[in-house]
């Protein structure tokens, strides 16, 4: 039964190597060559899927990206497995598997197919309407409509496949290899330009390359082989690089294009391993042809939808380009000339041709009376009312149209066929052009949204600009082509060209039946399963726009973006509403014009390379004792280190009590470093920050706030004076690269005659900080040649050291309170000297902490971090940190926001220290905090900003951000939580060591 | 993904840019001696034109110089790019 819908003529198709693949499990056989469209049609499959809302049968409809219903699962690996490609553009290879989506239990027997009784029931906007209240159903409503819907299944497991990114530049870029792209890349070679073709196919030649037909002649050959020969030519071309099996998803300004490449699709499974699956190409032309050609309208009548209804001029590519027969007794229904060409291509391969049906009146071109001459029965006025068969159409119904096309009349006839054919005219693809920013002019006559002005270096060409008849094809190809580029050649003149000319046009958006509206089941949307009914349903409700229109019936939102039908909807809308279709406008198209797959779009950035990991130069030390890490924007820090089963909780407490008790050491290398130097340095840290910086000694450390011009505290950190015009100025980790910034954009925008240089220094240095009591002793034994004393090296100074001779920076700088030490030293060096300071420090049990200890000591004094105890909303005021804020300088960053009536208002968040009234209860950070807990609704205060419990006190702390809390203090307050309510009470914001003795214990 | 004529380094990738906002907005020289309102004027307005915008942008991820542009915000075209402190050119 399969083999005589193989016919032997087909020249791109190697029926002498036999393919075997899997469909739904069952074992079948293609050709190398075949689509797995092809391959099914040509074992006589036609039902590949049940439609999304009402599980109808559903069969292939086109040859190419435009399908709608061949939808299908590819692959069976947990990792390797795809959902909704179409089989109209899979290569078949050997070990093929692939499944029909979207029915349950099997494509034959589909328990959703219920769904299709109760149609009435399911209108327009169902799902919406039904499924929006109440809304605690909705787990109920989202399990039915995922197991039903079954758009496929997502891979389980990580992508075992490769992906690949390039960038391509280029003089031109021809989008689409048909004839009139192959035209232009030649046009374009030929004359020195750079210039890339791509086209989505395994070959070159668009439609043209099987159009084998006495209509079509140029130079006195058939159309191919007039541009096989052409095709030839090509490859010869130095300029020309070719690229097949490569769509262009994306089209952005400035030129900037996406393609994506498949390189191993197409492969047998066992000759796919370890190469690169897809490849996306960047693209930068300077100049960019479109040649995408059109496609092919269905028509909307009654039952439109069965399996065995396909494109007409998709049936002719299967029988002239895969020599596959998609039936064997073949209607076609049509509003224009191009289906005489299928049934004469039908006609010349042996398949019955029962009729054309045509809803013109009798037109005499060269193809019809071709045709004629054949025999090739025609029903002129005349319409397809009603399709008849279940799982594969049967039998079609034929009414003559009246003079108006409003409505049938006469008698009905019935005409037995397995298969039919449909063709409503053709759709350029401007989908490109538009995504790409332009605008689009519509043409009456033909009914077609055509390219008009676009701001880029752009032209389209061919069908896809409007041109549809060979000769026009050419000609005007070459001459936009030549303009264009600013060419003058020869190749193409005085070109004989043989063509059909189309004399008549006719067009019914909404083909009429016998049978009322409303009875009648006339598809737009096959994915989605929306009618012309839905359409007009909508335009009852009150939608206007076409936009509203679209998601409130689905109408092109599946994944086909409604490529076959979307001038249908509009159609029909038009009429409807009155109004002319140019007014309507269209849908957006938006990229990616075809699906892409996620492994195509993130490339090789998987993985360890999804993101960039910074690690401090000591990072290894960290990792040899058992430090847990805690991400800090880019960067790993070493967050605790437990020692035996010890859990977070337990190791910060340990880790805390030592580094107050005895000695900790800190690995701070993350915290940003900015070097600035110049004659003005002075001058400059005096306009950033909020204190004044002029009379800061040489040698000196200071404590600076940075604001936004706003007043909102922005970042915070230690500067240090080194020379008479050098400072090291230090931020927090994550905002080291955005206060740069900002002190750049000041330094080159605002203050451009400051003598000032600022350079990263992050990466360069390694800071290890040593705290505790005993850290003097500590620094002493690796540093011996350095005097410690308070005299000589006081709490907020600088030394410079030599460590083994390697030169370093010692700050004495505190940000735990206590005694403490930072060296920053060249970051090969870092790793060794922490090491040396560990091996020094043994003898003190020196206790290696991480952040969040560090996060907890500081909790303990009161000092702040700025994004975690501040949000973009608090001024130094809101900190009670007045001191900071310079009375004497006229002015900084920020300064005159600190005096507005909004920052000075008494009852703004103000940072406030809480204790528990039990000790042991930690706070949540994040909790909000109130005043009176029975009140509705409850006003919320504040929030709980940091929360530790401290070993040092033993108790828990925290510090929040409470309206009006500085006025608050002792007061009692509390923190609402699911199951309790916790009282708190309002306090100073140190905890520990108000009168800092332990910085120079 | 426009493709930025930086006045130092020439024609870049739009991702190796940031954008800053309206250009030619000068910090005042004497902030205390401005009204709320005044102040609130530099500090929070900014035009948002459908058509062509002077605007800031830094070569971040380049030479980390800040320059201004001219653009049509209605379709993307860059008209001008001139230096920090140059003359906008006029149309
Ligand atoms: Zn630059």
């Amino acid at each position: 039964m399969t083999k005589n819908l193989r016919t032997t003529n087909s020249k791109f198709i190697d029926q002498t190597s036999r393919i075997s693949f899997k469909f739904d499990g069952k074992k079948l056989y293609g050709f190398k060559g075949d689509t797995l469209a092809s391959a099914l049609l040509a074992n006589n499959i036609h039902l590949v899927g049940r439609s999304f809302k009402y599980h109808r049968p559903r069969g292939i409809m086109a040859c190419g990206s435009e399908e709608p219903n061949a939808i299908v699962q590819v692959g069976n690996d947990a990792s390797m497995t795809e959902p909704n490609t179409r089989a109209t553009e899979i290569e078949l290879y050997e070990g093929l598997e692939a499944s029909s989506q979207n029915c349950w239990p099997s494509v034959n027997f589909d328990v959703g197919a219920v769904n299709n009784f109760f149609s009435p029931l399911i209108p327009a906007a169902f799902y919406y309407k039904t499924f929006m209240w109440p809304s605690n159903f909705w787990k109920l409503y989202e399990y039915f409509i995922r197991k039903s819907a079954g758009l496929g299944k997502s891979p389980t497991e990580p992508d075992k496949d490769i992906y690949d990114h390039r960038y391509l530049h280029c003089d031109v870029l021809v989008v689409g290899g048909g004839i009139s792209g192959i035209i232009a890349a030649k046009i374009a070679a030929k004359n020195n330009l750079n210039t890339v073709l791509i086209d989505d196919k395994n070959i070159l030649g668009g439609t043209t390359l099987f159009q084998e037909n006495e209509c079509f002649k140029i130079n006195n050959s058939y159309s191919n082989e007039w541009l096989k020969k052409e095709i030839e030519t090509l490859k010869s071309l130095e300029n020309l690089t070719i690229k097949t099996r490569t769509s262009l998803a994306a089209y952005h300004s400035y030129n900037y294009l996406l393609a994506k490449e498949n390189l191993t699709d197409h492969l047998d499974i066992n000759e796919k391993k370890d190469k690169i699956r897809q490849r996306l190409w960047k693209i930068r032309a300077k100049k960019v042809i479109i040649a995408t050609g059109a496609m092919e309208r269905p028509l909307i009548f009654n039952n439109n939808d069965k399996p065995g209804i396909i494109l007409s001029s998709s049936i002719k590519k299967y029988i002239d380009y895969y020599g596959v027969k998609c039936g064997q007794k073949v209607s076609l229904f049509t509003n224009n000339d191009s289906a005489y060409e299928t049934a004469i291509s039908l006609n010349n391969s042996g398949v019955i041709v029962n009729s054309v049906v045509d809803i013109r009146d009798k037109t005499n071109s060269l193809i019809v009376k071709q045709a004629e001459k054949l025999g090739i029965k025609i029903h002129w006025k005349s319409s397809v009312v009603n399709t008849n068969g279940y799982k594969k159409i049967n039998s079609i119904e034929i009414m003559k149209l009246s003079d108006d096309g409003n409505a049938v009349v006469g008698k009905k006839t019935k005409e037995e066929c397995d298969c039919l054919g449909i063709s409503g005219g053709w759709t350029p693809r401007v989908h490109l052009f538009t995504q790409s920013g332009g605008k689009l002019k519509f043409r009456d006559e033909d009914n077609v949204f055509l390219p008009d002005k676009s701001g880029l270096d752009q032209i389209s060409i061919g069908s896809c600009n409007g041109d549809f008849e060979l000769d026009l094809v050419i000609k005007n190809s070459v001459s936009s082509t030549n303009k264009f580029l600013k060419v003058n050649n020869n190749y193409y003149e005085n070109l004989e060209i043989i063509t059909s000319k189309e004399i008549d046009k006719k067009n019914i958006w909404l083909l009429p039946s016998d049978k009322p509206l409303g009875k009648t089941k006339s598809f737009l949307d096959f994915q989605n399963d929306s009618t012309a009914n839905d359409i007009k349903l909508a335009l009852r409700e009150g939608f206007k726009s076409i936009e509203h229109v679209k998601r409130y019936t689905t109408t092109g939102m599946a994944t086909d973006q409604g490529k076959l039908s979307n001038m249908h909807a509009l159609g029909i809308i038009a009429e409807t509403a009155g109004v002319k279709m140019g007014e309507l406008g269209t849908t957006t198209f938006r990229p990616p014009y075809t699906p892409l797959t996620f492994g195509a779009i993130v490339g090789r950035n998987v993985g360890e390379f999804f993101d960039i990991t910074r690690r401090t130069p000591i990072h290894d030390w960290h990792v040899e004792n058992k430090a847990e890490f805690e991400n800090v924007g880019q960067w790993k820090r070493a967050w605790y280190y437990p020692i035996d089963n010890e859990n977070m909780h337990e190791a910060v407490q340990r880790e805390s009590k030592a580094a107050r008790d005895s000695a900790g050491i800190l690995d701070a290398s993350t915290l940003g470093k900015i070097d600035i130097q110049g004659s003005d340095a002075s001058e400059f840290l005096n306009r950033v920050y909020t204190n004044a910086w002029s009379k800061l000694e040489i040698g000196k450390c200071r404590y600076g706030l940075m604001l936004n011009e706003d007043g909102m505290v922005y970042d915070d950190g230690v500067t240090t004076r080194l020379s008479e015009n050098h400072y090291l100025m230090t931020t927090t980790t994550g905002g080291a690269a955005n206060v740069l910034s900002k002190l750049e954009d000041y330094l080159q925008t605002e203050w451009p005659e400051l003598d000032v240089y600022l350079t990263s220094v992050t990466d360069q240095y390694g800071t290890i900080s040593v705290c505790g009591p005993n850290s003097k002793k500590i620094l002493s034994k690796v540093i011996p040649d350095l005097d410690l004393s308070d005299k000589e090296f006081p709490h907020m100074s600088f030394k410079n050291a030599l460590i083994d001779n390697i030169k370093c920076r010692v700050m004495r700088i505190s940000f735990t309170g206590e005694h403490s030490y930072e060296i920053n030293i060249q970051s090969s060096y870092a790793k060794s000297v922490w090491e040396k300071c560990y091996e020094a420090g043994k003898e003190f049990n020196i206790t290696p902490y991480g952040t969040e200890t560090m996060h907890l000591l500081r909790a303990e004094k009161g000092f702040i971090i700025a994004g975690q105890d501040t949000d973009g909303t608090m001024t130094p005021v809101d900190l009670q940190m007045n001191w900071i804020i310079s009375k004497k300088k006229y002015d900084f960053i920020g300064k005159r926001s600190l005096y507005r009536s909004d920052t000075i208002r008494e009852d703004r968040k103000q940072l406030v220290g809480l204790l528990t009234d039990d000790p042991n209860e930690v706070l949540e950070e994040g909790a909000q905090i109130v005043a009176e807990k029975n009140k509705q609704p409850i006003e919320m205060l504040g929030h709980v900003t940091s929360s530790y419990f401290s070993p040092n006190l033993n108790k828990s702390i925290a510090l929040a951000i409470v309206k009006n809390g500085k006025k608050m203090k002792g007061q009692k307050l509390f923190v609402p939580m699911e199951n309790k309510t916790i009282n708190v009470t309002i306090t100073d914001t140190v905890f520990l060591d108000k009168e800092n003795k332990r910085l120079n214990a | 993904m426009f493709l930025i004529n930086c006045p130092y380094c020439g024609e870049r990738d739009q991702s190796e840019f940031s954008a800053g906002g309206e250009a030619h907005i000068m910090r005042p020289k004497q902030p205390t001696e401005l009204s709320d309102d005044q102040w609130a004027e530099f500090l929070f307005m900014r035009k948002n034109i459908k058509g062509v915008q002077f605007e800031r942008w830094n070569h971040a991820h380049g030479c980390r110089k800040w320059f201004n542009m001219v653009r049509d915000t209605s379709n993307d075209k860059i008209h001008a790019v001139y230096k920090m402190g140059e003359k906008p050119p006029s149309k």
